[in-house]
């Protein structure tokens, strides 16, 4: 348990909404260790862009977040704004869907790259330069020094997701939050990038937290996988014994509702209805109304993850599936 | 041999002076047929589907529908004639509705514009078609705003079919959807060319979706046609390296992402 | 359209509420006849038959106020009313048209624009004489840009969204299409600018009026009674001048007040 270098445990986030409050994430328990990458899968909804902003306390402005977060043992809701700083700039790194919004449109690569080791980890500019065109280099960028003088416009989306993968090598964080990093690119930009982080991370031991709605990327990326829905990890397991043995219900029709490019259904295994937010899903198993399984006893309380060959479930009937 | 509906020949557009979307783009598409229209961004995809609509006027080449070819600008009688032959689904479910108009009434405008139907009448069709695509009487007197991404993106199959086109073209109108969502819609369509034997010409980028959908498919990049072939045979055996650079990068079980060998330049073609 | 206006919002639509009505009921309501001399009340003091003293000629200050309001809100009205509908349609065409047609427009625009409105109604004025016809023809046309230039690029973002596309591709008309589509969604934005506009428009006109070139005496009106108040104001009387300055200066806060809340609501819904 302390040799993890990540810990949430029972995250909630609620944003306010007039006078009410709107759950976004309930519950939300999980742990990184060093070196480890883990996806967090899920529809729209699911909160799982969420807990990650959360990890970072980015949670939209009133919002209220409660529960444990600890990072490499130091509880990252008991912060001062300082010490928040520091952790964001030098242990956790994020890298967003859209570079083009995260990177400033008016200033060169070239300086993106180096002001945080500048300012952050007083490296001279000289040396911080050399170290960009090299980290460039890392990410797949051989002309470093000509790409270090462009501006982001001048750069393709896939390149400018590659200048944030670099930027995040060059504080060397612990722990690198990508959510949906690949999104917006085309399939062969996204194998290259993911390929990119994977090599690097690896490297350098960093551990990950992949947010991805694509179970299948998730499973080829990462060591473990957690899925979410309506603000709940409904399923935790190894990427591995994952997309053989599915163990929730909403797990399984995730996969096989996917069309494949191996074969063609003459209809696709569907799941009903619409993926929900935490705030909207009644009470019970958030999952029941769209679950095949459901069975009366699916409306009796949230269920809790539990253990099961292996694997982390969150559901009562996970045996008979 | 089935009739041809649509024939596209030699299709270009070049945008300004010397932006070439489209390059020498020729294809056709039977009764009752799906093609696929696969490629990345700035593969000039979506630029084929706009052609095909009328919404972008080629620069060289020709578009017929329908046996009939289109060109120059249309009176109005004759943009109903066509509303009738092909109509379109695009990709973003929520700018695809006007943010003002009841679901009900996207549907019965585009009947009064092409049926001589009472008011009665055109209320009764319009939910009959809303039912066909899974929606129900509740739904017709919301507003957009009130329904998920996925619900909207039924009222506007709905919309398009409600015209009884001969042709559906369908623009990433899968993507922004939820991964279960996407199930939901694709099954429709299933359903849809089914029932109404209608042809659909599908533009998207991901393979796996076209693998359910289509018949035929034909790979562009950079504004051409690089594969072309029935799909399941396209995606088995494919000829050309683009279209095995594409299928490789298709996440899958047992797949691991992989580093492209660096060209000179250390950027892969297509970026700039 | 649910109204989330906050106090301050509350007290201009309440504060516009009263001048409508008491611009619409201003011969039920006022105490005196605004146009009767007396000169017994001739820069008088605030009495009981004159809350608010009398002008050089003594007519009743309060009820010239009463009427006043009428040209003086009025005339900024109709040309807001006639920028707004000339300014939508042009945008409107321009947007929908593209190309050469938006460029003639757009450079028709720009040129309007560069146009002080006092100097368009200074020479419609000479054209047409003096009064409030030539006033509002002229501030119409200078304040067309000010709407016109907003609405269209509104209305390009509008117009090039798939909802319009799927209507033209369906057989509908082009007016259809502008008048059925685009009109509704852009109505937030056109009434949010024009109701800003109004505001500079009543500045304008009072302007012009303080000048003699627009209302011509005996009517009532806040400009001209600012400026014949000076005289008085001169003499010892400084009532007629004061309040009239007052309530153009409320009035033009209170309709800027409720332009800014307008237009922040129709970026709240988008």
């Amino acid at each position: 348990m302390s040799n993890d270098l990540l810990v949430l445990d029972q995250v909630r986030l609620d944003i306010p909404a007039g006078r009410d409050w709107r759950t976004l994430v309930e519950n939300v328990s999980l742990t990184i260790a060093p070196g480890e990458a883990v996806g967090l899968v899920g529809e729209s909804g699911s909160g799982k862009s969420m807990t990650a902003r959360s990890v970072l306390r980015l949670a939209p402005p009133g919002a209220r977040l409660s529960g444990r977060i600890e990072f490499d043992g130091t509880p990252v809701l008991d912060l001062g704004p300082r010490d928040l700083r520091a952790l964001r700039t030098r242990r956790i790194a994020m890298i967003f869907q859209d570079p083009r919004a995260h990177i400033n449109p008016v200033r060169s690569i070239g300086d993106f790259l180096t002001e945080a080791m500048v300012t952050h980890l007083s490296v001279p500019a000289r040396e911080a330069h050399a170290r960009a065109v090299r980290l460039l280099a890392d990410v797949g960028i051989a002309d470093g020094e000509r790409r270090m003088r462009q501006h982001p416009h001048e750069l393709s989306g896939g390149l400018l997701q590659r200048v944030m993968i670099a930027s995040v090598l060059a504080v060397e964080p612990d722990l690198v939050l990508a959510d949906e990093p690949t999104t917006a690119l085309d399939v062969t930009t996204q194998s290259e990038v993911m390929a990119i982080l994977d090599d690097l991370r690896r490297e350098r031991g960093m551990a990950m937290l992949l947010i991805t709605h694509d179970l299948e990327l998730a499973a080829a990326t990462c060591d473990r996988i957690a899925v979410m829905y309506a603000g709940r990890i409904l399923e935790v397991q190894s990427a591995e014994t994952l997309v053989q043995t599915p163990r929730h219900p909403y797990t399984t029709g995730l996969m096989v509702s996917r069309p494949s490019i191996d074969r063609v259904a003459h209809r696709l295994p569907v799941i009903a209805g619409r993926p929900v937010a935490a705030f909207e899903a009644g009470a019970g198993c958030a999952f029941q109304p769209r679950c095949t399984q459901a069975g009366p006893e699916c409306l009796t309380g949230r269920p809790p993850l539990r253990e099961l060959a292996g694997a982390h479930v969150a559901c009562v009937r996970a045996e008979e599936s | 041999m089935t009739e041809i509906l649509v024939r596209a020949d030699g299709l270009q557009k070049v945008f300004g002076k010397d932006m070439v979307a489209v390059d020498d783009v020729s294809f056709t598409v039977a009764r009752g047929q799906s093609l696929a229209v696969v490629g990345e961004s700035g593969s000039g995809k979506t630029t084929v589907a706009r052609m095909l609509l009328g919404l972008e006027t080629p620069t060289g080449g020709t578009i017929s529908v329908c046996g009939r070819v289109r060109q120059g600008r249309a009176g109005s009688a004759e943009r109903r004639r066509r509303a009738r032959e092909i109509q379109i689904v695009f990709q973003d479910p929520y700018s695809s509705l006007d943010p003002l108009q009841h679901i009900g009434d996207v549907i019965e405008t585009g009947l009064a514009l092409h049926f001589p139907l009472t008011a009665t009448e055109r209320r009764t069709r319009a939910l009959e078609l809303l039912e066909a695509v899974g929606l129900t009487e509740r739904h017709a007197v919301m507003l957009p705003r009130q329904l998920s991404g996925g619900q909207r993106q039924r009222v506007a199959i709905a919309r398009a079919i409600a015209v009884e086109p001969k042709v559906l073209v369908l623009d990433e109108a899968v993507a922004a959807l939820d991964v279960s969502i996407q199930a939901q819609i694709l099954n429709l369509l299933a359903d849809i060319r089914e029932r109404t034997g209608i042809s659909y010409v599908f533009i998207s980028h991901d393979l796996a979706v076209v693998n359910q959908i289509s018949d035929t498919a034909i790979v562009m990049a950079a504004g051409r046609v690089v594969e072309r072939g029935p799909t399941a045979e396209l995606l088995r055996t494919p000829q050309e390296d683009y279209t095995k650079a594409l299928l490789a990068a298709v996440p899958r079980p047992g797949w691991k992402p992989r580093r492209r060998t660096p060209s000179p330049s250390g950027s892969p073609a297509g970026t700039p | 359209m649910k109204a989330r206006l906050g106090p301050l919002g509350l007290a201009t639509v309440l504060l516009l509420g009263v001048l409508a009505v008491v611009t619409a009921c201003a011969p039920l309501l006022a105490p005196q006849d605004p146009n009767q001399p007396d000169l017994f009340n001739a820069l008088a003091g605030s009495s009981g038959t004159h809350p608010l003293g009398g002008d050089a000629l003594g007519r009743d200050v309060l009820s010239r106020l009463m009427f006043g309001a009428r040209t003086t809100l009025l005339g900024p009205l109709f040309t807001i009313v006639l920028s707004t509908a000339a300014g939508t349609v042009l945008a409107v065409t321009a947007a929908w048209a593209g190309g050469r047609v938006d460029a003639v427009i757009s450079r028709l625009l720009d040129v309007l624009f560069a146009i002080p409105g006092i100097v368009f109604a200074l020479v419609t004025v000479a054209v047409l004489g003096p009064g409030m016809t030539g006033v509002v023809a002229g501030l119409a046309v200078a304040y067309t840009p000010y709407v016109a230039r907003v609405v269209r690029s509104a209305a390009l973002r509008e117009r090039n969204l798939p909802y319009i596309a799927a209507a033209w591709v369906q057989g509908r008309s082009a007016v259809a299409i502008c008048s059925r589509h685009l009109l509704p969604n852009l109505r937030p934005i056109i009434v949010a600018q024009s109701v800003s506009a109004l505001g500079f428009a009543i500045i304008d006109v009072a302007a012009i009026s303080f000048l003699g070139l627009g209302v011509q005496p005996p009517t009532a009106d806040w400009g001209l009674m600012v400026k014949n108040g000076l005289d008085s104001a001169v003499r010892g009387q400084p009532m007629e001048a004061v309040s009239a300055g007052v309530l153009i200066a409320l009035v033009v806060v209170a309709v800027n007040l409720l332009g800014d809340r307008l237009g922040r609501q129709e970026g709240d819904l988008r």
